[in-house]
């Protein structure tokens, strides 16, 4: 069964440089393991598209049932060189809750 | 225990919010913090223009506010409100409040030391790039060592009512106090990071009380009298995260994990001047209404280089929109895009980028974004960057012409031209720590 990534986590994004982080976070402990299974650092570099030139570099935090993505090359820049509206990535977090996850 | 306070995330944040923390309740320490990458160029340019500038002026003024209460409570207020001139902030502070003792802690600023580290061969490269600094020596306006805890401790000792610094870090606000009240040491690994992580929490302010919080939003009571966090430090490293009683937002477990995620690395390794924290130990538990217990954080000793946070003249850029209505929107407005970027290349003129993006449609979002059947409005913003001033200047007027010119329907032009905006990039370095020395001044 499909279902959007914000049924199960909750997420919040922001910058170092031209890098974005997202925070995502379980609701439930137990849905950790589920949320190591899909949310993969090449699902979300497929995710983003060309709104990500870099790597996506993951990290593993069990203890708060939680990943951190960095993803390289994200900002058209960074910081003040930025063209972008969303300039600090501050929406990258909503819009990984976007994706479709298998539940299964 | 001790009680320590954020009252400002950045420069520009609630004025109200550090007065509030003083009135509705119990406190011992205030942190207040001012800097961000970029906040050191603009404060290095305004001391240019005025040797009596380069620190953030809305401080001043705020602590005349709040001088009675913390003199009387004996609350200290510890501030990286002092850009690249903290004695002129501490000045203006003793000018406004005379009553008040304040301490300065100099030794961050390395403007006037940058041709004597190149001389002496560290190279300072772009930690992102790897580029020497010498690639762009001539263009510097600022630099600035990251400094931690220990110096900001040392100047609370001093008994000052405001502690001001320049680039300290962010986590070193709260840390400081603790280090001072609880005697800890430079190999007090454990606590430091506990120390740290704290910091971590509430150096944002409010983003950790229920703003800007995925979870529930709707539900979080009373954003307008938001209270900001307070940490209930003890001496063991253990901390409560709260907030006064009678405020509005929420403090849960699940708002505390989205802060100590946010703006985060390597977990593992959360480098500081004072320490590197390891985000994995970290225990959470909800301690009751609005209370979070902070546990088990683990850490390590601090690195022997000390990260430098450089800002130099890049070059310029502009961004300039219209706003196209239904039918087909987004069909015009793309059209648009493609008239300006003909014309652009027709001038000959050349930038590093132009990017466009669609407004109401997938600006944030991207692909991620799902397509939207002919929405009611779609904006358009282009945006160039390059070095040439002037073809940067020449594409501020390539927007407007469109009205009459290109696709039907076209309006939001009336702020006019955009305008030309220097940009000043952010090159972070690092430097071996013995080459920073920081020092203490009580200013009377």
């Amino acid at each position: 069964m499909k279902i959007p990534l914000s049924r199960i986590a909750h997420a919040r994004s922001g910058d170092k440089g031209d890098t974005v982080n997202i925070g995502l976070i379980t609701y439930q402990p137990g849905h950790y393991p589920l949320l190591v299974r899909e949310v993969t650092p090449e699902r979300v570099k497929a995710h983003f598209g060309e709104l990500v030139k870099g790597s996506v570099v993951r990290y593993e935090l069990p203890n708060l049932g939680a990943l951190n993505f960095l993803l390289h090359e994200a900002l058209g820049g960074g910081g003040t060189l930025s063209l972008r509206i969303d300039a600090q990535g501050k929406t990258f977090g909503a819009a990984l809750l976007r994706m479709e996850i298998d539940a299964d | 225990m001790i009680r320590i306070a954020n009252g400002q995330g950045f420069w520009g944040d609630w004025l109200e919010a550090p007065v509030r923390l003083v009135e509705q309740g119990p406190l011992d320490y205030l942190a207040l913090d001012y800097l961000a990458e970029i906040t050191m160029s603009i404060v290095q340019k305004q001391k240019q223009a005025d040797p009596n500038l380069g620190y953030a002026r809305d401080f001043p003024p705020l602590i005349a506010r709040i001088a009675a209460p913390i003199r009387e409570r004996g609350i200290q207020v510890i501030a990286n409100a002092g850009g690249v001139n903290p004695v002129a902030c501490a000045k203006q502070v003793r000018q406004l409040a005379p009553q008040l003792r304040v301490a300065v802690v100099l030794g961050d600023d390395l403007y006037d030391r940058i041709d004597e580290f190149l001389g002496r061969g560290y190279p300072m490269a772009n930690m992102d790039t790897g580029e020497p600094l010498s690639a762009i020596r001539d263009r510097i306006l600022s630099a600035n060592a990251y400094i931690g805890a220990f110096p900001v401790a040392e100047a609370l000792a001093t008994g000052a009512d405001v502690v001001i610094a320049g680039r300290c870090t962010d986590t070193a606000l709260a840390l400081a106090p603790m280090i001072h009240a609880f005697g800890w040491g430079p190999a007090d690994y454990d606590r430091l990071a506990a120390g740290t992580v704290a910091g971590h929490i509430i150096e944002c302010g409010s983003q950790t009380t229920g703003g800007n919080c995925q979870v529930n939003w709707q539900s979080i009571p009373n954003f307008a009298n938001i209270g900001y966090p307070i940490v209930e430090a003890e001496p063991d490293g253990t901390f409560v995260v709260t907030k006064h009683a009678g405020t509005g937002g929420r403090i849960h477990s699940d708002v505390v994990k989205e802060q100590l995620l946010y703006e985060l690395g390597d977990p593992r390794h959360y480098i500081t001047p004072d320490c590197v924290a390891d985000f994995t130990s970290i225990q959470l538990e909800d301690a009751g209404s609005d209370r979070v217990r902070v546990f088990g954080i683990r850490g390590g000793p601090r690195p022997p280089m000390l990260k430098v946070s450089i800002s130099y003249a890049w070059g310029y850029k502009a961004i300039g929109a219209l706003v196209y209505s239904w039918p087909e929107a987004l069909e015009k407005a793309g059209a648009a895009d493609r008239i300006v970027r003909e014309r652009l290349c027709r001038l000959g003129l050349e930038f590093d980028e132009i990017y466009t993006e669609y407004f109401g449609v997938n600006a944030c979002h991207g692909p991620a974004a799902p397509p939207v059947a002919d929405p009611p409005e779609v904006q358009v913003r282009i945006g160039v960057r390059g070095q040439d001033r002037k073809a940067v200047d020449r594409f501020t007027r390539e927007m407007a012409p469109l009205v009459l010119s290109g696709p039907p329907s076209a309006t939001g032009f009336g702020d006019g031209r955009p305008a030309v905006r220097e940009v000043v990039a952010y090159w972070p370095a690092l430097l071996p720590r013995g080459e920073v020395t920081t020092r203490v001044e009580v200013v009377e």
